[in-house]
């Protein structure tokens, strides 16, 4: 074909899809199957480190005992986080990713069809430590919570906005230490707030327990009545 | 780098529409990424220029049109164009809100076949 009959045969069309297409109905599908299981899924969010683990690992023990919660946990590589998070009473399971900086939608729809969900009201999915990446994939989730700590920046919700705009929650995480660190607590609340005005913020220690009564009653309240 | 694996599923959606239409060659790809999708263009277009070659959009033009965030203030029920940072301040009474009526596109919106 000469390029010239190429030239004066090209049409063009308009298309209009989002290029998360895929994504976006697995994750619609994975809310559906949720839903219709009765459980509230969470989406945590936060750069690595600041505490989504050991947030976990206690309100499995807490908050977990009242109610049945399980764990989708993506790193990277290792098995860490699933061992850490690890009840008798919680079904966990861990998404090694590779390379990949994100969980998508496949990954999580996988993960829950291998765990015994039984009983489950509520799935934390503890995504890959990143506030660039995941902020675009919807897993399904019934609502997303971003954790930012004390020993990040008071600017982080300035510098990383689309995944805080995003939250539905944000947990300013690690207060015990905000003073020994000289972190400005009010900085970093006024900072969120403008960034994410319809976020609902709760502080919280997951070391002290300072905190965790109020994210508790938030679950609470995510929790479908049967 | 999410962009890699966004453009892999950009040009499989490509290649489909183009294939619907009994096209055999992508020409032109015409993308709209909000300014808060998450999405950084330059990143997007290193990928598409890995990519691509194998693809039936080899030596296809890449086109990003990029969309403004804009918010909307439930106070005055006024949209406006986000110009400052990510902060969506009312122009009119300068209340801070929260609600996003544009930026996230991450969309196909064109192609040119053939």
């Amino acid at each position: 074909m000469s390029s010239d009959s190429a030239t004066a045969s090209i049409r063009s069309i308009d298309v209009g899809i989002s290029l998360l297409e895929a994504n976006d109905r697995l994750a619609e599908r994975n809310r559906a199957e949720f839903r219709r299981r009765c459980i509230t899924a969470l989406n945590l969010l936060s750069s690595p480190g600041a505490g989504k683990t050991t947030l976990l690992e206690r309100t499995l023990d807490q908050f977990g005992r009242e109610t049945r919660c399980a764990v989708i946990v993506g790193d990277l590589e290792t098995d860490n986080d699933a061992r850490r998070l690890r009840r008798p009473h919680a079904p966990v399971v861990q998404i090694t990713t590779g390379t990949a900086c994100h969980l998508e939608a496949a990954m999580v729809a996988r993960s829950a069809a291998a765990m015994d969900l039984s009983g489950v009201r509520m799935l934390f999915i503890e995504n890959v430590g990143n506030l660039v990446c995941p902020a675009s994939f919807d897993l399904g989730e019934t609502a997303r919570v971003v954790l930012l700590s004390t020993t990040e920046g008071e600017d982080k919700p300035l510098k990383y906005p689309p995944i805080f705009k995003s939250a539905q929650v944000v947990l300013l995480t690690k207060i015990d230490v905000a003073d020994v660190l000289g972190f400005d607590r009010a900085a970093a609340i006024k900072n969120i707030h403008r960034i994410a005005p319809q976020a609902k913020l709760i502080q919280l220690s997951a070391r002290t327990g300072e905190g965790l009564e109020e994210w508790y009653d938030f679950l609470r309240t995510l929790v479908p009545r049967t | 780098m999410h962009e890699a694996g966004i453009m892999e599923s950009t040009l499989a959606l490509a290649a489909a529409k183009a294939r619907d239409q009994g096209a055999t060659r992508i020409h032109r790809i015409v993308l709209r990424i909000g300014a808060l999708s998450g999405v950084e263009p330059e990143a997007l277009r290193f990928a598409f220029d890995a990519m691509a070659k194998q693809t039936p959009a080899a030596g296809a033009v890449l086109d990003i049109e990029t969309v403004p965030a804009c918010g909307r203030c439930e106070e005055c029920d006024l949209e406006f164009e986000v110009t400052s940072g990510f902060i969506f301040t009312c122009p009119k009474c300068g209340r801070i809100s929260g609600d996003l009526n544009q930026g996230r596109e991450l969309e196909l919106a064109r192609l040119e076949i053939s």
